[in-house]
């Protein structure tokens, strides 16, 4: 698709080229994911996680269409369905501890590849349609994974809904509507569940449809590389298949590896255990936590605790929000020439004081709101702010890059850095004739 | 211009959060937070080491059953196991027959109709049925128990932080409010003593329970093995029951994911070396100056092809 030299499809067997006269999906596909489309050959293992996102994408569709056979949103029955799942329904705890973990599974490897971005520039042009895309999903998986949890009827589903939808009460005179709208009711009740689960089986496939526009966006310029240098020449480049299929394979074996271990050896352990605890809209529970994927978020959402113009709790939504916001803003926010955090020395380190700041927010927002964590979630989240908003627009202007390669293939062929080049190429020697 | 409006956008999000860091850090100042009784007093469970833990954990039968015992001679007189059938208990151990006569000479009859008149009346349970639930609804059980409300047992282990020990540690964890001392050698404030209808349990969250001791003496239940029924064992022996209610498929789940994890190594194994051997194969040479896929080597290897008489 992007390059001239993308080898063209030239289907063999004569029904293939009877295929290809009138629909020619074998040529889509080759095209996308096959041998016709050239990826630049010295990307690391940090790009197998786009890869990795589609497989949790896959996993949770079809785990979850088997669980709605048998799950009941009602409010009666929605908790003791989930459990007639666990005990009754063949392998039922299976499906179910893979769909609630494959969850996280898809968060671990989305943050992954979203960081794996923010270091080497990837959401700079021409790209950042395919960035603002990735955002999209993002916040379509968060909206699906906060509906999601809703659906087992628990007591963190109940109070988390009602948290949640309460956000949106904060807005002012819109605010309280809004939240009654959203959960067709005063509190969470059998309305907010059945349009819970209504919604929490569409926008997976909405989730699928942009996923498709994501990667036609990124197949326009192609592939981002660890140089962040351009693509130039064929010697650039290896076809995606069999290479990035083959390097794909492996990478999705590791990471089900880690899946399987969670799964069936401690499933319950990124979960709550008041979930287990059948809703009572009438008992608040000691401590209302999010899934640990929201964790950050949520600790920004707590850090506004004064008012100041608006309400501490506006400000906390509107920062909760605009977390995610900015980030749209990025390519232009960052206007650095330059996109690999490999050349830009400054850069690097803001970037892990981000990873860093990230976590400490994460560890913060899973423990209740008491001292000194509000202080240090206070702490994490100007930083949050002041990284993307401040220090990255003048550090784009005042930075001095060291040179990149003339090419791709220079940076390889010269071993420049270990993590630019392919597996086992770091210290590669000429070979002797 | 993106550019000045994010700074503008950035100081304005940093001023607030930092404003209310200030007040913060100023109330932090002024008055440090200070511990909370409950924390000072709450004990965490005791450790203790169960046959299901770990990635290879099974459960012993022997131990469901005399788990089962207790929970039939001692806690079944006020909770359920509303998820959990009679049925089940053939993964206990129990012969069919066994089964049957549980559930027929369960002390709790289950809701039914009258199939004469069809009035409300009760029948002895079936394999079938689940675990009747000894209150007829939510009043009725508060009604009894001082207005608190004994929590069905199915699930309690996953619902609890701790999960077994933390039952277990419950059960035998009351003490004489007091006399007792904490880790400091403290005594626990006169406000914090359990009111009317209360006990103090220091494994418990805010320290005071209205569940009465259920296991009060050595010997309370006549293990039918043979085993002394201490108050330890017994607590222990129906905390792992309850782990078996909250987690009935816990065995195959280990067992399909040793399976899982060795064809999965597996797996991975070829898929690591199919990746090697691509790479190595073409790729890895390519990029190096006397690459196979270098266009000078292969002008060679065409060369070298056309003169013995290769084709392709």
């Amino acid at each position: 698709m992007s390059f001239p030299w993308a080898e063209e499809y030239r289907p063999k067997h004569p029904f293939m080229r009877w295929m290809d006269d009138r629909l020619p999906l074998p040529r889509l596909v080759h095209g996308a994911v096959g041998g016709g489309y050239p990826v630049p050959r010295n990307l690391n293992f940090f790009w197998n996680f786009g890869v990795l996102a589609g497989l949790a994408l896959m996993i949770q569709i079809v785990t979850g269409i088997v669980l709605a056979m048998h799950y009941i949103p009602s409010g009666d029955a929605a908790f003791a369905s989930t459990e007639h799942i666990m005990r009754d329904v063949n392998q039922g705890w299976f499906l179910r501890y893979l769909h609630a973990n494959g969850a996280s599974f898809f968060f671990v490897v989305t943050y992954l590849h979203i960081f794996r971005g923010l270091y080497y520039g990837s959401y700079k042009a021409p790209r950042e349609m395919v960035w603002m895309l990735g955002l999209v999903i993002f916040l379509l998986m968060m909206a699906t994974a906060f509906m999601g949890y809703v659906l087992p009827w628990g007591q963190m589903s109940f109070w988390g809904a009602k948290v949640i939808t309460g956000l949106f009460g904060a807005i002012p005179v819109v605010g309280e509507p809004i939240q009654t709208w959203l959960l067709g009711g005063f509190a969470p009740d059998q309305a907010t569940l059945t349009r819970f689960f209504s919604l929490h089986y569409l926008l997976p496939f909405v989730i699928a449809g942009v996923i498709i526009l994501h990667i036609w966006a990124l197949h326009i310029p192609g592939s981002s590389n660890p140089t962040g240098v351009d693509v130039k020449t064929p010697q650039d480049t290896v076809p995606f298949h069999p290479y990035y299929t083959a390097k794909d394979g492996f990478g999705a074996g590791v990471a089900l590896i880690a899946l399987t271990i969670l799964v069936f050896f401690f499933p319950n352990f990124l979960g709550h255990a008041d979930n287990y605890i059948p809703a009572n809209p009438l008992s608040t529970p000691a401590e209302i936590v999010p899934e640990w994927y929201f964790w950050p978020f949520y600790a920004i959402l707590r850090a506004f605790t004064v008012d100041f113009i608006l309400p501490a709790k506006l400000w906390g939504v509107l920062a909760m929000f605009g977390s995610i916001l900015l980030l749209f803003f990025l390519p232009w926010l960052d206007k650095s020439p330059v996109r690999s955090g490999n050349y830009r020395p400054k850069f690097r380190i803001f970037f892990w004081i981000l990873v860093a700041d990230v976590i400490v927010l994460g560890y913060c927002g899973g423990l209740p709101a008491a001292e000194p964590f509000v202080m240090i979630s206070q702490i994490a989240t100007i930083y949050y702010f002041a990284h993307f908003l401040i220090i990255l627009p003048i550090l784009s202007m005042v930075e001095k890059t060291l040179p990149l390669p003339n090419s791709i293939s220079e940076s390889v062929l010269h071993g420049e850095k270990a993590e630019a080049a392919p597996i086992d190429l770091g210290d590669a020697t000429p070979a002797k004739a | 211009m993106v550019r000045i409006l994010g700074i503008l956008v950035g100081l304005g999000f940093v001023g607030v959060a930092a404003w209310s860091l200030l007040w913060g850090v100023i109330a932090y100042v002024q008055e440090p937070p200070h511990e909370t009784v409950e924390h000072e007093f709450h004990k965490h469970p005791d450790s203790m080491s169960f046959s299901f833990d770990g990635p290879l954990g099974s459960f012993d039968r022997q131990q469901l059953q005399r788990g089962f015992q207790v929970y039939k001679e001692v806690c079944a007189a006020c909770h359920g196991l509303n998820f959990v059938a009679f049925r089940n208990l053939h993964d206990l151990g129990y012969t069919e027959a066994e089964v049957d006569a549980i559930a027929d000479q369960w002390p709790i009859q289950v809701p039914s109709i009258n199939p004469e008149t069809g009035e409300t009346a009760t029948r002895k349970a079936l394999p079938a049925d689940r675990f009747p639930n000894p209150y007829a609804n939510e009043t009725a059980a508060r009604a009894a128990n001082n207005n608190a409300l004994p929590p069905d047992l199915s699930l309690i282990v996953k619902a609890r932080h701790g999960g077994a020990p933390y039952i277990a540690s419950l059960l035998t964890g009351y003490q004489d409010a007091a006399s007792y001392r904490n880790a400091h050698g403290d005594a626990l404030p006169a406000e914090n003593r359990p009111g009317q209808g209360l006990y103090f349990n220091p494994y418990f969250a805010n320290l005071n329970i209205a569940m009465p001791p259920p296991i009060t003496a050595d010997g309370q239940v006549t293990y039918a093995d043979g085993t002394p029924a201490t108050r330890q064992q017994m607590a222990q022996d129906v905390s792992a029951f309850l782990m078996w209610t909250a987690e009935p498929n816990l065995e195959s789940r280990h067992k399909a994911g040793i399976w899982t994890l060795l064809f999965l190594l597996f797996a991975t194994v070829i898929a690591y070396m199919a990746y090697q051997n691509i790479w190595h194969g073409g790729a890895s040479r390519a990029v190096r100056r006397t690459g196979a896929l270098d266009p000078e080597n292969q002008a060679k290897s065409e060369h070298a092809k056309d003169e013995a008489g290769i084709a392709g």
